[in-house]
């Protein structure tokens, strides 16, 4: 086990001229507030993630594990801080705004799959394209694309609850890579599947990682789950304890 | 693009469908309001097109532009009499009248109910006296032989012209023409047979009458000198007011009534009777309607009920839709649509209903009601209206959820 330098690498960001890194968290604070009683949540989280990786977040329960990807994912905004996508300051955009990105830029893997399940599998697959504008036959194609990419092809006319919990889940990989999103984001994407199951969805993340460069960005409890990524970062008390490099890619 | 948009707008008119389908007992059940609704406008308008055209044809039986004038006074010595009563006018007041310049003419009547006897058979009918201008006056020409000549009144020949009715009880299969017949004993030749005219709005036989000349009717049958009513013929509809003034002003001369008194006589105008019956039977359909849209607005309070429910249930959907990209239109779009499908689903069944309970009513009851297409129309474009109206709010709530929050919605 690694747990090596706490510092950030070095990044092209920081060359003059050099293209800035995908994400750049600035100082990120969260506040929630419950009536009266406000709780911080996220205490200044700094943290820059390059295209192409393949980021493992980690940390106890109530750290700000999901906090973190709710904010990265462009479903809710910082209370503090700035955040960079591609360079570009998104922690202050309408709520439309961030629809369009995470529309065009990301897609999500949840715990509980999250499949509508009045939709056809592939129907769910074609949600992201419906909202990007594109319908019929180039959107249905472009879902059984992705669909053969988790190897499920064949159960495209199916439901969500005619197919297993594992199938489910590769049905939600297919639905956020269906946009050829450069962002990929899974919250304990195992944390309702068996190992062996589990095991098996992770194959695709690595797949995608690895074939179409999609960046990458995981949460899980599970430290072989984590270790598929590439990079662990270890979240405690809403700050970011350590960030380190993962050498153990052999165990898969 | 716009192919594109109308392509999208049509998935989002099937995935509204479908959604709807899923809960098939729920939606009917949300949209009951919306029928009832519906149905009864259609229903309470098409009666109440159908009793409109029944005034309408009544009042075309009876001859056009009339004017009907009845003896009586509206206040005698502070007691109020009913017209008809009072024996004050006479054959002449008619023959006068008949001078004037907005009246084209006019016959004076005077009517009983008598046996009518020919060889065995006897009936019953109703004897009416009248000038020779009758067929005129009152549309109704004869089917059969001559109607009695002006020449023939002032003789006061003992003339008849039957009714349908009239005849057929008297004579059956056999042509009356020719044939004597007796009326209060006194002999009358048969020159002519009524063309059938039916019912009258109240449902008397129109067609169970002997028409004989009014000079004839006083002398020999009646004894009097006077006429029941005077009925009168102006040249035109306008022409209708000015004649009901010429006749007040002539009638009031010839009866020599000073300044202060009133009237010993009524002129009504019968296309005015016809406008108010009309105008009373369209505000009675447009009570009966109103409450109809009361009802189409309960059933809105219904349609909006439903999609607050449908709208909490779906929070799950909402989040997801959202985190791939929805934008508020969207979600707004989505509910919007569901409303508007259910409701206008509403009003297509209402108008169902409603001409359903038209052709039954048509079939099992006097009145012919009638369907038009403008109830049908206003009815179609209100119901959308109300799933617009009424599907708003708990569109606009699902719209504007938070994503996270709605993701973590069980
Ligand atoms: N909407 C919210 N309102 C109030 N407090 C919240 C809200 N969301 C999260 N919190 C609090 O913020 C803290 C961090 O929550 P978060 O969900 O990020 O933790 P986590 O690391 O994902 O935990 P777990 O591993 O259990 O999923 C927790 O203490 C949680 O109670
Ligand atoms: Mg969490």
């Amino acid at each position: 086990m690694n747990t090596g330098g706490i510092k950030e690498r070095a990044t092209s960001y920081d060359i003059p001229g050099g293209e800035p890194p995908l994400i750049r968290l600035e100082n990120i604070g969260m506040i929630y507030k419950i009536g009266d009683i406000s709780y911080e949540a996220l205490k200044g989280i700094n943290l820059i993630v390059e295209n192409g990786e393949f980021v493992s977040i980690m940390g106890a329960s109530g750290s700000g594990k999901s906090t973190i990807m709710n904010i990265l994912g462009c479903l809710d905004r910082p209370t503090a801080g700035k955040y960079f996508l591609e360079g570009k300051d998104v922690s202050n955009l309408t709520s439309d705004e961030l629809a369009e990105i995470r529309n065009k830029k990301i897609g999500f893997v949840f715990q509980g799959f999250n499949l509508i399940q009045r939709l056809s599998i592939v129907e769910n697959v074609e949600l992201p394209l419906y909202y990007a504008g594109m319908y019929s036959k180039e959107a249905t194609e472009m879902a059984m694309e992705a669909l053969k990419l988790v190897d499920l092809a064949g159960t495209e006319n199916k439901f969500p609850n005619q197919i297993s919990g594992g199938e489910q889940q590769r049905v939600a990989i297919a639905r956020a890579v269906v946009n050829n999103a450069p962002i990929i984001m899974a919250d304990e994407p195992t944390g309702n599947l068996d190992s062996v199951r589990g095991a098996d969805v992770m194959r695709f993340f690595k797949k995608i990682n690895e074939e179409r460069g999609a960046t990458i960005i995981l949460v899980s409890h599970d430290k072989n789950i984590a270790d598929y990524g590439k990079r662990l970062i270890t979240v405690k008390d809403g700050i970011i304890i350590s960030s380190a490099v993962i050498e153990s890619q052999s165990m898969v | 693009m716009p192919k594109r948009v109308k392509f999208a707008f049509f998935l989002d008119l099937k995935s509204a469908y479908k959604t709807l389908l899923r809960n098939k007992i729920r939606s009917l059940l949300t949209i009951l309001g919306i029928i009832i609704g519906v149905g009864s406008v259609i229903a309470t308008v098409s009666i109440g097109q159908g009793a409109s055209e029944a005034i309408q044809s009544t009042i075309n039986s009876m001859g056009s532009n009339m004017l009907i004038i009845l003896p009586g006074s509206s206040s005698l010595g502070g007691v109020r009499t009913g017209f008809g009563i009072l024996p004050t006018l006479t054959l002449n007041d008619a023959y006068a009248i008949r001078k004037l310049p907005a009246v084209k003419t006019d016959s004076g009547n005077l009517g009983m109910a008598q046996q009518v006897i020919w060889r065995g058979n006897n009936w019953s009918t109703f004897i009416m006296g009248a000038s020779s201008t009758f067929p005129e006056i009152r549309d109704w020409p004869v089917a059969k032989g001559t109607f009695f000549t002006h020449q023939q009144v002032v003789s006061a020949a003992n003339v008849a012209v039957i009714g349908n009715t009239a005849a057929t009880e008297l004579f059956g299969l056999i042509n009356p023409i020719g044939h004597i017949i007796l009326i209060h004993n006194v002999p009358f030749t048969v020159i002519g047979i009524l063309s059938v005219k039916g019912f009258n709005a109240f449902g008397q036989d129109q067609d169970d009458t002997v028409v004989i000349p009014i000079t004839t009717m006083q002398e020999k049958i009646a004894g009097t000198t006077w006429v029941h009513a005077i009925a009168v013929s102006a040249k035109s509809k306008e022409d209708t007011v000015i004649a009901q003034s010429e006749i007040t002003a002539l009638l009031r001369q010839r009866h020599h009534i000073p300044l202060h008194k009133p009237n010993d006589f009524f002129v009504r105008n019968l296309t005015e009777i016809a406008q108010a019956a009309n105008s009373s039977a369209n505000t009675f359909t447009i009570l009966l309607a109103s409450i109809a849209a009361v009802s189409l607005l309960v059933g809105g309070i219904g349609i909006m009920n439903i999609m607050l429910v449908s709208v909490t249930e779906r929070t799950k959907e909402i989040g997801i839709r959202l985190a791939v990209g929805a934008k508020k239109k969207d979600i707004l779009k989505q509910f919007l649509i569901e409303s508007s499908v259910l409701s206008l689903f509403g009003g297509i069944l209402g108008i169902a209903a409603g001409i359903g309970i038209s052709n039954s009513i048509s079939a099992f009851s006097p009145l012919k009601t009638i369907v038009t297409t403008e109830p049908i129309i206003i009815s179609l474009v209100f119901s959308l209206c109300v799933g617009i109206f009424f599907g708003f709010y708990p569109a606009f709530k699902a719209s504007r959820m938070n994503p996270v929050e709605a993701l973590r919605y069980e």
